[in-house]
């Protein structure tokens, strides 16, 4: 097939899939797992448990706080030690559920068999209903609540559903690993997504470095109302501004959503998710990871209990390398580095990369040379050499009138700069900023 | 020869004249109506143009003073009472004293009492690595030492020490504008009142976690334990959040809090070293 | 165990770098670098040697000892400044007006302004408008081609493009150009000029190399020559008598050189493609008013300077295309 990509910008990193092909391992829960009240954008979620309570796998620990907020259950049986904080992937300690694992007793309402279930008869509003009990979220790293996003607004018409499967980062291949190995169920979650969101169309964007995935879900699609449809390979065709423009040719306003084209993206893990959801009434307590670096002995992809110690999963992918200096939670354009290993895994962590202290430091810093890569690269149109001079002065205004918001946060920028300037670093600052900007004008 | 400059010199004296006429019908045409006493205050106000008042500029400050009835609200930090009470008698009032205050830093997580457990390689800018994570100390609270508080002082008052990795404060420089203050992403300077000798008592510790958290990451951390709360006989502390706050407008410098502190947490500066027990070690003592 | 590492994203970064730019730059001009040797001989050998030398000798003492900064003097820069100062000076300049030029160009043309990144004309256009008013009489006393052995000894001649501007005074293009060097002469470089203006092959030739390695987009290079082209055609297509061709403006003077490396410089240039060739059209524009209608057979230089003085401002107005149009709030 002929590929399509994105028109604007992009960069070509090393793809290093070096876990690829290597086939989903599933981990046994760990000793303590902790789980934090808020893996989603939105309301963290209230905590329903308390010290000394036990718990089964599924069962609701923390209900949604919100419009904008999904449920959390325990991925392990056990009792909970305590309801405290914890340091999670942002750095900081936040309050979780820390639980004492207890052999594997699951909640008996959850299907547990591999048998496939074919069942598209159920309603759109009780697949969201469903959605929201399961606590599903975006697993592509946004972890927006997808309950949420199945609810077209007033005003707007849904005309196709796509699929995320380019999974553009670098090492990243829990993606392909799971439209490769589960590729039915995956199938069957995109048409209970499609009838959630009331749409006859859908479209699988997966890059073209995953042939084998290509033709695995073309095949099983074929026939069907949902086609697949390869990429070029260039950074970052997995946003999903880049994606609706490079399959539908529609560019989603600035400021906007893809509804607003009429487009609704999921993530191929959440499509899987919503499967497991509404048809073997399986709440989200797992997810697939990828445990990868070059000096790692066996990179790999765990499909891991929420709320895992860091640490196990590199135990359990060969140990960590003496040389290891960097920890990131995600890929290596739009990861967090951790500062510790005692962080747990949450819905929206899809790798954990290890990179030796030869590769981690960044070079050092030279002035603008004003060379114009930055803002060839960038997939949005912005001129990020002139957001970090004008965040540096504290210029937020300008940087709004600029287009700082809309700013996808990629790294393409400072991933090309020759004089190595931390431009995300401060585009990021100036976000922040100019987002207490807006917020307090709308206030008034 | 000489005609010729007679005449450069006709013409340039008559351009002059003709353009300082024209300009002086236009400016009288244009005048805009200040009234004069703008400027008298001007001119008694520091001119250092710092917004420490909270208005954009000593010009601004001074249209505000002679435009406002009550001056409760407004203070000259830079100047003090000496500039407020010149600026009153221009306008025929009666200057309110304010009490001195001065910039004070509570932290004291040097690398002896939080050590850094990890390295920070992204923008050297304190906003930036806050947003990041807790730090290279670990503690949520704790200074970051990359100086953003530095950078925007217009005093020359706050300095970063390499060795301890906190910002230090130049009692004699700071004008107490809150500049840096407003900089400092986990507000952990304060404002205090500035006592004679540049003498303080505070609790070096803004962290609000539980006792065994804080002490975690850092061993002079305020734990909450309410010991030196017990102890004042002002009721100048307080606690909130695990902790302990000295109000600088109640506290009488008795220094009775400081030996109490079980995690040395309440700095006592610029005292003479204390006539019973021995001193205690983790004081951070300033060179006069 | 070391401690770990924490900082924002991305943690993956290209090995390009400044250097690497800049030594790719001068790679590109080695091809012209060697025609120029192969005609103007020691000579040329002599003038960019004590270019380079001295450009990168000054910004290393103006960095240490009078800004007291980091010396940033082997990062390529200064080196390709040098050579670029060269390459538009005759080969028969005395080597102290080279150490003249450089020192205007490193440091009046950049290190006044803040070093590399913060200088708003080309440096080694500084350095040569400095040196063209200065010593107006060595600045245009080009050097014939095919004299190997001689330095400041070196006949002089004018160039093609002064014959033209002279010729026209009095007498029709026609009768001009058998006087002048062949298209293919023009285009080799067998003709008298700057050392490093005559060869368009071999500009031509560095100009695909640096497109080759994503050091400079066609952008600029490409608006300059269209629009002289442009610009003269229309002109020789009224008046074939009083204007001269398209081609041979192409191929003359230091409208390659320029073109090519001056207007390209990443500091003193757009920021945008829309922006590049607002200012390539300028350039191209401004740069055929000088040779046809001013006082100079050659313009491309004070056309550079001129734009390169609108850089910022073009940069204000022309922004890239924004990805998404507005939303309208309702």
């Amino acid at each position: 097939m002929s590929l399509k990509t994105f028109s604007r910008g992009g960069v070509h990193p090393p793809e290093h899939k070096l876990s690829s092909g290597n086939s989903i391992v599933e981990l046994p829960p760990p000793e303590v797992a902790v789980i934090p009240v808020s893996q989603h954008l939105g309301a963290p979620a209230k905590v329903l448990v308390n010290r000394g309570d036990q718990v089964k796998v599924g069962q609701l620990i923390a209900e949604s706080a919100g419009f904008v907020s999904t449920n959390i259950h325990s991925s392990v049986s056990g009792k909970i030690l305590k309801v405290d904080h914890f340091l999670d992937s942002s750095g900081y300690r936040k309050l979780a559920v820390q639980i004492q694992v207890e052999g594997d007793q699951w909640l008996e309402t959850i299907d547990r068999s591999d048998d496939l279930v074919r069942n598209t008869v159920l309603p759109a509003e009780d697949i969201r209903k469903k959605m929201l009990e399961a606590g599903i979220v975006g697993l592509g790293g946004a972890t927006f609540p997808s309950h949420v996003k199945l609810m077209v607004p007033q005003g707007k018409t849904a005309e196709y559903l796509i699929l995320n499967g380019v999974e553009c980062e670098p090492y990243l291949t829990a993606d392909h690993s799971l439209m490769m190995e589960h590729t039915a169920e995956v199938f069957s979650g995109i048409q209970i997504l499609m009838r959630g969101l009331g749409v006859e169309k859908a479209i699988v964007g997966i890059e073209n470095n995953k042939p084998d995935a290509i033709k695995k879900m073309s095949e099983m699609a074929a026939g069907s109302a949902v086609s697949v449809q390869g990429l070029k390979v260039k950074y970052p065709q997995g946003g999903e501004k880049q994606l609706v423009q490079a399959l539908l040719k529609r560019e989603v306003p600035s400021g906007g959503l893809p509804i607003d084209v009429g487009v609704v993206v999921f993530n191929v893990g959440t499509a899987l998710a919503a499967y497991e959801a509404v048809m073997k009434n399986r709440p989200l307590i797992d997810r697939i990871v990828t445990v990868t670096g070059k000096s790692l002995e066996k990179p790999s992809n765990f499909r891991v209990r929420i709320g895992t110690p860091v640490s196990y999963l590199i135990e359990q992918a060969g140990g960590l390398p003496e040389d290891t200096a960097k920890v990131i939670n995600g890929g290596p354009m739009m990861g967090k580095a951790l500062p510790s290993l005692d962080i747990p895994v949450v819905k929206g962590s899809s790798g954990i990369l290890l990179i030796s202290s030869a590769e981690s430091r960044r070079k050092e810093l030279k002035p603008c040379i004003r060379c114009t890569k930055c803002v060839s690269v960038c997939p949005m149109g912005l001129e990020p050499y002139l957001l970090m001079n004008l965040s540096e002065k504290s210029l937020f205004e300008r940087m709004e009138a600029e287009k700082v918001m809309d700013c996808i946060e990629c790294g393409s920028c400072s991933y090309t700069c020759p004089s190595s300037r931390p431009l995300l670093d401060y585009i990021r600052l100036g976000k922040a900023e100019v987002g207490k900007i807006i917020r307090a004008r709308k206030a008034v | 020869m000489s005609q010729i400059i007679i005449y450069t010199i006709i013409t340039l004296v008559a351009i002059g004249a003709a353009a300082a006429i024209i300009l002086y019908f236009v400016a009288q045409k244009f005048k805009v109506y200040e009234d004069p006493r703008i400027d008298e205050v001007e001119e008694v106000l520091p001119a250092a143009n710092c917004g420490g008042c909270g208005f954009p500029g000593c010009r601004n400050f001074a249209e505000t003073l002679v435009k406002s009835d009550s001056w409760d609200d407004l203070f000259c930090p830079v100047g003090g009472n000496e500039v407020m009470a010149n600026a009153a008698a221009i306008m025929g009032k009666e200057a309110i004293e304010q009490a001195p205050k001065v910039a004070v830093v509570r932290c004291n997580g040097t690398p002896e009492f939080r050590p850094r457990v990890t390295e920070y390689d992204g923008a050297p800018t304190c906003a930036i690595a806050h947003s990041l994570y807790s730090g290279e100390g670990g503690c949520p609270h704790g200074c970051l030492g990359l100086g953003d508080c530095v950078v925007v002082c217009n005093f020359d008052a706050i300095h970063m020490d390499p060795e301890t990795g906190l910002p230090v404060v130049l009692d004699d420089k700071c004008t107490a504008c809150g500049a840096c203050v407003d900089a400092c992403p986990r507000d952990i300077i304060e404002l205090r009142k500035k006592n004679k000798k540049d003498r303080k008592i505070f609790v070096s510790c803004i962290n609000e976690e539980k006792g065994a958290a804080a002490k975690k990451n850092c061993s002079v951390a305020c734990i909450g334990c309410s010991k030196c709360f017990k102890v004042c006989p002002y009721e100048a502390i307080t606690m909130e959040n695990n902790l302990a706050f000295i109000d600088s407008e109640k506290c009488k410098l008795c220094r009775k809090c400081v030996p109490e502190c079980p995690t040395s947490a309440i700095l006592e500066l610029n005292f003479p070293p204390p006539r019973q027990k021995e001193a205690v070690e983790a004081n951070k003592t300033e060179s006069n | 165990m070391n401690k770990f590492i924490v900082s924002p994203s991305p943690h993956a970064y290209t090995d390009e770098s400044v250097p690497k730019l800049m030594y790719g730059v001068i790679i590109s001009l080695l091809p012209a670098l060697a025609v120029s040797v192969w005609f103007f001989g020691i000579g040329m050998l002599i003038v960019s040697t004590v270019a380079v030398a001295s450009s990168i000798l000054f910004e290393y003492l103006i960095q240490r000892y009078m800004l007291k900064v980091k010396p940033t003097h082997l990062d390529g820069s200064a080196l390709l400044t040098g050579l670029l100062l060269a390459f538009c000076l005759p080969s028969n300049i005395p080597f102290w007006m080279v150490m003249i030029g450089a020192l205007a160009a490193v440091g009046i043309g950049k290190m006044t302004f803040g070093g590399l990144g913060n200088n708003i004309f080309n440096p080694a256009l500084v350095g040569r408008v400095f040196l063209f008013i200065s010593f107006p009489v060595a600045m245009t006393a080009w050097p014939e081609p095919g004299q190997w052995m001689s330095y400041t000894d070196a006949v002089t001649g004018a160039t093609p493009l002064g014959l033209m501007k002279e010729g026209l005074a009095s007498r029709t293009v026609s009768e001009i150009m058998p006087e002048l060097p062949s298209f293919l002469n023009l285009l080799m470089g067998k003709t008298t000029g700057s050392a490093g203006e005559v060869s368009a092959l071999a500009l031509l030739l560095g100009m695909l190399y640096m497109m080759y390695r994503k050091i400079i987009s066609w952008h600029i290079p490409i608006s300059i020559l269209v629009t002289v082209a442009l610009f003269t055609g229309i002109l020789w297509f009224a008046n074939p008598d009083r204007f001269a061709d398209p081609l041979f403006h192409l191929l003359s003077g230091g409208l390659m050189l320029g073109a090519i490396y001056m207007a390209t410089d990443y500091v003193t240039s757009p920021m945008t493609g829309r922006g590049m060739i607002v200012y390539g059209i300028g350039i191209g524009i401004v740069t055929v008013l000088i040779r046809v209608f001013g006082a100079y057979p050659e313009g491309v230089q004070f056309a550079i300077l001129i734009f390169n003085g609108f850089t910022p401002l073009i940069n204000k107005f022309v922004k890239p295309k924004r990805f998404g149009k507005e939303v309208k709030h309702g």
